[in-house]
């Protein structure tokens, strides 16, 4: 299998994560496309360590996988928060630290 | 084609799908049921690179306590579902954009690949767990961040319940 496969998927599902927060207005559909684009960086991360035969590709998953879990929790508490004052969750609405 | 070659190109057809109609979807919980289905691709990928560990991790972690925590907090937030499905405003601008940096990792991806290094089979990777494990508490090696990742995965749960404790006496 050439990394080109593995390359070109990584690219693909990155740009679908992109859309996805571009695109939608639910808060928790970016947090989703957000993972989708954590999971193409690390697909794109161990491809290359698996190219290069060197541990420290794997080791960074590790590392990203632990920041998306820390991520993850943290911004769903701060959705939680903003949905128990304003009583909805579109982004559009969420402008209340705007100068 | 050998029979990894299928699994792969099986795999990401279907991670591929499930992350469109992911982002597509008009119900919440359908977008999150779909992520579940492009993170397990994701994992069968891991497999066909012979990351075992990390198919292992995808499973546990993305599958097993993220997306429950994403399904918890869609049954929490359910009264504001039925107005997810609207686009922003700016769609086109946003396809745009998608679309310019999906032509630019595509070109470098190919310039480099193919014109850089030959277009070069992956071999079978190492996949020892043991040497992952040894780096990552080796004070030569990774041992430092590992602690200071468990410390920032602290903070996260502290603030996370911090954030989401309901106050008396404000808001509703």
């Amino acid at each position: 299998m050439p990394l080109m496969y593995y390359l070109g998927l990584s690219a693909f599902m990155f740009t679908i994560g992109i859309l996805g927060v571009l695109l939608r207005r639910n808060p928790l559909v970016v947090f989703m496309a957000l993972e989708l684009m954590f999971n193409a960086a690390n697909l794109a991360f161990v491809a290359f360590a698996a190219f290069h035969k060197v541990l420290d590709g794997e080791i960074f998953v590790f590392f990203v996988i632990t920041t998306a879990a820390a991520e993850v929790a943290i911004g769903l508490a701060l959705i939680i928060a903003i949905f128990r004052t304003k009583h909805s969750v579109d982004i559009d609405q969420m402008s209340e630290l705007k100068g | 084609m050998s029979a990894l070659q299928w699994v792969f190109i099986i795999a990401s057809l279907i991670t591929v799908g499930a992350a469109v109609m992911m982002v597509a979807s008009h119900r919440m919980m359908h977008a999150a049921l779909w992520l579940a289905v492009a993170l397990l691709g994701v994992a069968v990928i891991f497999v066909t690179l012979e990351a075992s560990f990390f198919a292992v991790v995808q499973l546990l972690v993305y599958i097993g306590a993220i997306l429950i925590l994403i399904v918890f907090a869609i049954m929490l937030t359910q009264r504001s579902t039925e107005a997810g499905s609207r686009l922003n405003s700016l769609a086109w601008g946003a396809a745009g954009v998608a679309g310019v940096i999906w032509t630019a990792l595509t070109y470098v991806f190919i310039r480099w690949v193919v014109s850089g290094t030959p277009m070069q089979e992956l071999g079978a990777s190492f996949d020892d767990v043991v040497l992952l494990g040894k780096a990552l508490v080796d004070a030569e090696g990774f041992a430092v961040p590992f602690e200071v990742a468990s410390v920032l995965l602290l903070a996260a749960l502290i603030g996370a319940v911090y954030i989401a404790f309901e106050r008396k006496g404000e808001g509703s």
